[in-house]
């Protein structure tokens, strides 16, 4: 029914998929497979007009077919169901469905009746209950799939794509959602379903797709597979040589975490990082990683638990307390949370230490200047001046920017979040060394990062998140990929309530 | 303002775990825009403004040879001393990319109850310095509403502008207090001793030294400067964002109640509606002077200058028997100058990029 062939996409300098391939037969439900970062996401936006590929073919139906955007993915039958619909919250269900392409009766008048007949008839063989007439905010996220899932059939689409529908689902939610995959494949459609959870994967599809580093792994049918093979050809790429240094054995503990939640987003956590060590949060996108990090930071406040720095309890919700006890934190999002753009590199170095630059309240800039040149050429950051916009810097130096920013201030515990993301291999390596560096003079690190090869390379400690809890922790000796994707995709064979 | 929604939103509802999504790769790409430093893209703006000043003046000349006398002087002090001043408070509040709609209602309020606490037979330093308590009571309003309930400061500012210019009627009524003590409304008749300044121009210039230090040479001006580009980013970075945002509200209630004060005193007449309308000028006026509405950049030089071309502007408007209300015409015109001027130098490096990319890709 489908068929997408070689291919490639392109984000600036960064491939992000190399040779995406997909094949779906009428009446199939497929599972796309992979690590974050593997390509299934660019692979769904390119089956959704989103993105044009840079190469490669599809063809629909039998024919080729280019797609200059989300409205000739629509001609062409296919619909995308996102795991967070974005509705109009103020309008009805039916309205929702038929945003647009109301019918109309005489005089150009939107004709409610005839809509909201037309989504009960589409409902009725999904099995769902809905009040077409409902405004749609206050639905559950179940339910605004299934809005979106009504709209799909309504433009008569015949390719339905969903991108890990069941992550914020519950599990009764889970099961209805499989009904209407099961009515949907049952009327001849395809359904291309993603998910990081192998079980359903296994339980729901006939065939599945591994994809990994932007490539096609494998397409066979989910029967002869096993949870470890998929698990296997996710991971599949040889284990990266460990950065021996002379570590030396961990000090007394720097941060201790208790119990730390925030409703709905992760739930009793417990890490403690002590000096010299570096502890890597693994998991997958999603997970919580973040939130407890920002937590721990005093950027989002938390419901019950307790951050303990040196033994001192730290106060919630304060940056400032957190940078004053002695944390360092680059976050994940560097355009958008590390550094600001319009300010300039000097300025940005400077600005988490604002405080130590001033003498009788005023800023010295010629300190500053010499301050942010000095710590630029300790990272070894590649500027022309340091007055130019930091936004000038390529996305490695950006993030030495950042890391410039925090060292700077000496800190006892550095927090880093995605710190590799984006940047090229050369000064990804740097920046590894850069933390073993730090964690051999002494410095606590908690670093969290999907990139396993990066985890398994510099981390002590490997612990593993999973929709909002720590599941596991490994030694640096015993952790390998496959056990931590099989922790973060819940394989482990623990009974999770 | 668009920025701190984002903000609001993300805090309430923590980060969605689609938005962090899958091999980002936008960090990649750099923008290729606004490569000259950000100190030079300013400069240039004041330089124009410098010019503008120039003209202003030239035209003035040429209408009345009264343009630089002495009293001509004072009398453009004295009659926009008060807008000047409320503009200092404003510029700091855009540039951390919020806004104050009612400096000018604090103003009026702080009038009427000068005007009401003299009625009851307050001494004179005791009524000023609890009208300007009161400003800073009133910023304080404005600012916890901004930051601890994460409202838009637009919507709550024009709310308040509204309340204060109310209660401001209630206060006083239609009742016109004219009997202010003579050794306080000589500021409305003598200049400050030694200058030909009004006294209001000469505590504008003060104030402007002072916020001009503030804003560039201190490590909350740069705080601020910060917040308004990138908030996010600023709180990261340990800035006490809240903490900044209120400080400029407090301090914008307290320089409008000074405002107030000034205003009430040299025309001795405490009314409701003292000072309705000025807002529009102030605003007017940081826009002129190269604050950027979305925050994150401008200067005080920048907004100094845009005072003395407005001033300049409407004084040369009425020494050529302008109409009256010329003010108004006056701080519409600048206001789209400001704004436009910008759009049009945009467009136009947008049209010289674009054409140059199109001969670099019809090149073989």
């Amino acid at each position: 029914m489908l068929v997408l062939e070689h291919a490639t996409k392109f984000f600036g300098a960064v491939r992000a998929l190399e040779d995406g391939e997909i094949e779906l037969y009428a009446g199939e439900t497929h599972a796309l497979v992979g690590e974050n970062g593997a390509g299934k996401s660019t692979l769904v936006k390119i089956l959704a007009g989103v993105h044009r590929p840079d190469g490669g073919r599809m063809l629909v139906r039998g024919e080729e077919l280019e797609l200059a955007g989300p409205a000739a993915a629509r001609e062409a039958g296919i619909a995308v169901i996102y795991q967070e619909p974005t509705l109009f919250p103020d309008l009805s269900v039916a309205e929702n469905v038929f945003m647009g392409r109301q019918p109309l009766r005489r005089g150009r008048r939107i004709d409610a009746r005839a809509m909201h007949r037309r989504v009960e008839e589409l409902l009725e063989p999904l099995g769902v209950r809905l009040d077409p007439g409902r405004i749609a905010r206050g639905l559950s996220i179940a339910d605004q799939q299934i809005v979106e899932i009504v709209k799909a059939l309504s433009l008569d689409a015949q390719i339905i794509v969903m991108d890990e529908p069941t992550a914020a689902l519950s599990a009764y939610e889970v099961r209805r959602l499989f009904r209407v995959i099961e009515t949907l494949c049952g009327s001849g459609r395809a359904v291309l379903f993603i998910s990081h959870r192998l079980e359903e994967v296994f339980e729901i599809c006939q065939r599945v797709t591994v994809m990994r580093d932007g490539r096609h792994i494998l397409t066979e049918p989910i029967e002869g597979l096993s949870s470890e093979d998929l698990v296997r050809a996710m991971v599949g790429r040889e284990l990266v040589a460990r950065e021996e240094t002379d570590r030396k054995a961990p000090g007394a503990a720097v941060l201790e975490v208790e119990r730390l939640t925030r409703e709905g987003v992760f739930l009793d956590v417990s890490l403690s990082v002590r000096s010299g060590e570096i502890v890597a949060l693994a998991g997958l996108v999603g997970a919580g990683r973040s939130e407890v990090a920002r937590a721990i930071f005093g950027i989002d406040r938390y419901d019950a638990g307790r951050v303990v720095l040196n033994g001192t309890p730290l106060r919630a919700g304060s940056p400032a307390a957190a940078m004053a006890a002695g944390v360092g934190f680059v976050p994940e999002d560097r355009r958008q949370q590390g550094l600001v753009m319009e300010l300039s590199i000097s300025d940005n170095i400077a600005l988490a230490s604002l405080g130590r630059l001033q003498r009788f309240g005023l800023l010295r800039r010629v300190v500053e200047r010499r301050f942010a040149q000095d710590w630029a050429s300790r990272l070894r950051i590649k500027f022309g001046r340091t007055t130019d916009p930091v936004g000038t810097l390529s996305g490695g130096n950006q993030q030495k920017v950042v890391l410039a920013k925090w060292l700077s201030r000496r800190p006892r515990l550095l927090i880093v979040d995605e710190p590799t993301r984006g940047i090229d291999v050369a000064t990804k390596a740097e920046v590894h060394r850069l933390l073993l560096e730090l964690a051999r003079e002494g410095v606590a690190i908690l670093m969290i990062s999907s990139e396993l090869p990066e985890v398994l390379r510099v981390a002590d400690r490997i612990l593993v998140m999973r929709e909002g809890r720590l599941v596991a922790e490994h030694g640096q000796a015993e952790a390998t990929e496959s056990s931590i994707v099989a922790a973060a995709t819940g394989q482990t064979g623990m009974v999770l309530p | 303002m668009q920025r701190e929604l984002e903000i609001g939103a993300e805090q309430a509802e923590a980060t969605a775990p689609r938005s962090t999504g899958e091999a980002s790769p936008s960090g990649g790409r750099g923008r290729d825009e606004g490569a000259g430093p950000r100190a030079w893209r300013l400069a240039r703006w004041e330089v124009g403004l410098l010019v503008a000043t120039a003209a202003t003046v030239v035209l003035g000349v040429t209408t009345s040879s009264q343009f630089l006398g002495s009293y001509n002087i004072f009398s453009v002090g004295l009659s926009n001393g008060e807008v000047a001043i409320m503009t200092l408070p404003t510029a700091l509040i855009v540039i951390a990319a919020e806004i104050d709609l009612s400096i000018a209602s604090t103003l009026a309020l702080a009038s009427s109850v000068l005007g009401y606490l003299w009625m009851h037979g307050w001494p004179m330093p005791g009524a000023i310095v609890a009208v300007l308590v009161l400003g800073g009571f009133l910023g304080l309003l404005n600012g916890l509403l901004v930051t601890r309930l994460g409202l838009p400061s637009l919507a709550v500012t024009i709310g308040t502008m509204t309340l204060y210019a109310g209660i401001a009627e209630i206060v006083l009524g239609s009742t016109i207090v004219a009997d202010f003590p003579s050794t306080y409304t000589t500021i409305g008749v003598d200049a400050f001793p030694h200058t030909d300044l009004s006294y209001s121009a000469v505590i504008f210039v003060l104030l402007a030294v002072i916020f001009g230090v503030v804003l560039h040479a201190t490590p909350i001006g740069r705080s601020i400067f910060a917040i308004g580009a990138n908030q996010e980013a600023a709180l990261f970075a340990g800035i006490r964002v809240k903490r900044v945002k209120t400080g400029l509200f407090v301090v914008s209630g307290l320089i409008g109640a000074l405002a107030g004060v000034l205003y009430t005193l040299r025309l001795n007449t405490a009314e409701y509606d003292n000072g309705s309308g000025l807002i529009l000028s102030v605003v007017a006026i940081v826009l002129l002077g190269g604050v950027s509405i979305f925050g994150g950049k401008g200067s005080l030089v920048g907004v100094f200058l845009a005072v003395l071309v407005f001033a300049g502007l409407q004084d040369a408007l009425l020494l050529t028997n302008f109409p009256e209300d010329a003010t108004d015409t006056v701080a519409g015109g600048l206001l789209l100058v400001s704004v436009l001027v910008p759009y049009v130098g945009g467009v136009l490096s947008r049209l010289r990029r674009s054409t140059a990319r199109r001969q670099l890709g019809s090149a073989p």
